[in-house]
């Protein structure tokens, strides 16, 4: 085992860890599995392209420093995130929402499935099945310490542990967090304390749906866009969130890195076809030892 | 003499068209202790559920000092100043005791929320020592006080409480109906579902006997203790009490 597969591994698991915080959240509060959340990466990601051309007219278009991209795509990944959140929000007020309250735990579930290859194929519809790109400038990797590492990877680990601290104190530190983890503990309690459920609801959308563009955008800056780069992450963002836990957002990223690491390291051991099983087989003997997950508390 | 919480006739239920409450109408006035007692499956926690914003609503009314307050969202109720301890699952278990009490400040003026955490470690000395302390970790009886400090925390006129003796020691019961007296004596009024009878009339100043989905029965304290039919059906005893 080189140390370079523990960094590819790290590169991946955290991008699994930042896209799976939205799942483990609308998991733990709404009670389904969105198999739609993978997608809201592939939005966001393709939804930067074409802002990042709108506004690269106002911006300078160079880019930054040794880095394969410039200010248009810094400013085009907020919107996306922006955007992104604003298209989850949408999706529940239409879709799963309604399903909530009227069909059985079930129904919002395959609804998902359903809305998963609607905005995949939407998608495909309007940026065509090939591969596409945010620069096509060819990066070359910098010895750092026992890894080769690029300009953008070191980026993308950097915001990643960004967002994933931020987060965290949201979560810990504000009124919003404490409220978005008493709801998803026990709703009814809850209310009772004066937390507004509905609204706790519409936020994380926003931030689930932002934090999986965001991913969309990391992935996409690392390695490429395609129509199908959500739905391919989509079993190992599942995986994340059941092995750290659901409604553990420490323990998805602690899950994702699990995923990201196993995969990588067990490539060259059991070829790279077989690595995504190898994945799951490590979350299901964690499941055996400790069933609710690495930090999940409650079965 | 307005009341601080009443119902008119209320029916609620989890299902549309199957009341589990039919009709109850109960009145409880300011600094007072009442007690709502009835078999299992009577409809006394779906009672104060349905006034505490949790059960929908059919048809009745329930008025906060006379104001109506019918089918208003849970949320809303503490802000109104209606408390509601439930039986079960009543604190956030991977919180910390000042986190769940935080969360009921939050919706405070900045300026009071301190004042009002040190109020509620004031009234319950013991949180003080957890409130680093994950609820999980804590006794029932820690809990149920955690439990009571939250709904205290917004100063409401009527606390509701559902079993809160459930589960607990005698004496952890006791304090917490020692507890109960002295929040009581604030001015607050108080509608307690209790299964253990004696314990809850011997606190109680009046109580409300539910069959059914309706009140069958009231009287104080005391006159329900000597009430032949209700010693027999809920104290266990034939005739009058001794």
């Amino acid at each position: 085992m080189t140390p370079q597969l523990l960094l590819d591994g790290v590169l991946l698991g955290s991008t699994i860890g930042l896209a799976s915080i939205g799942l483990t959240l609308t998991y733990a509060i709404l009670g389904f599995g969105n198999f739609a959340h993978g997608e809201l990466l592939s939005w966001g990601a393709y939804l930067a392209l074409p802002i990042a051309g709108l506004v690269s007219g106002a911006l300078v278009t160079e880019p930054l420093g040794a880095l394969s991209f410039g200010w248009p795509l810094v400013a085009a990944a907020f919107i996306a995130m922006a955007l992104t959140g604003a298209l989850a929000f949408a999706l529940d007020r239409i879709l799963f929402g309604r399903l909530r309250r009227r069909g059985g735990a079930m129904t919002p579930v395959i609804a998902s499935f359903g809305a998963s290859l609607a905005l995949r194929n939407f998608i495909q519809f309007v940026f065509g099945p090939q591969p596409a790109y945010y620069s096509r400038d060819l990066q070359i990797a910098m010895p750092f310490g026992p890894f080769r590492v690029t300009p953008d990877q070191i980026v993308v680990l950097a915001v990643t542990a960004v967002l994933v601290v931020g987060v965290h104190l949201l979560l810990s530190r504000t009124h919003l967090g404490r409220a978005m983890r008493a709801t998803a503990e026990n709703p009814q309690l809850a209310q009772i304390a004066g937390i507004d459920i509905a609204g706790v609801v519409r936020n994380v959308w926003l931030i689930g749906g932002a934090l999986a563009a965001a991913a969309g955008v990391l992935v996409g800056v690392t390695v490429q866009l395609s129509p199908g780069m959500g739905f391919d992450l989509l079993l190992p963002l599942f995986a994340a969130v059941i092995l750290g836990g659901i409604g553990s957002v420490p323990g998805a990223v602690v899950g994702g890195l699990v995923i990201g690491l196993t995969e990588a390291v067990s490539g060259p051991l059991v070829g790279a076809e077989y690595r995504t099983a190898v994945a799951f087989l490590v979350l299901l003997v964690v499941l055996i030892v400790k069933p609710t997950g690495l930090f999940g508390g409650r079965s | 003499m307005t009341a601080v919480i009443e119902t008119r006739g209320l029916v609620a239920g989890y299902d549309p068209g199957l009341p589990i409450v039919r009709g109850a109408s109960i009145r409880v006035g300011r600094g007072e202790l009442v007690v709502v007692l009835g078999p299992n499956g009577a409809g006394k926690s779906t009672l104060i559920k349905a006034i505490a914003g949790l059960v929908p609503i059919e048809d009745g009314s329930v008025l906060l000092e006379g104001r109506p307050i019918t089918g208003l969202p849970a949320h809303r109720m503490i802000g109104l100043g209606v408390g509601f301890v439930p039986q079960t699952d009543n604190v956030f278990q991977t919180m910390t005791v000042e986190e769940q009490l935080r969360l009921v400040t939050a919706s405070m003026p900045r300026n009071a929320r301190r004042p009002a955490l040190e109020v509620a470690f004031a009234l319950f000395p013991d949180l003080a020592r957890y409130r680093t302390s994950r609820n999980g970790s804590l006794s029932g009886g820690q809990r149920q006080m955690v439990a009571i400090a939250s709904a205290l925390l917004a100063e409401p006129k009527v606390l509701l409480l559902d079993e809160p003796s459930a589960g607990l020691s005698p004496k952890m019961m006791q304090t917490v109906l020692d507890k109960l007296l002295d929040i009581r004596g604030r001015g607050v009024a108080i509608v307690m579902v209790e299964q253990n009878v004696r314990a809850a009339l011997a606190v109680a100043d009046r109580a409300y006997v539910m069959v059914e989905g309706v009140e069958q029965h009231e009287g104080t304290a005391a006159e329900l203790l000597n009430d032949p039919i209700v010693a027999q059906l809920y104290l266990g005893r034939r005739g009058s009490a001794a």
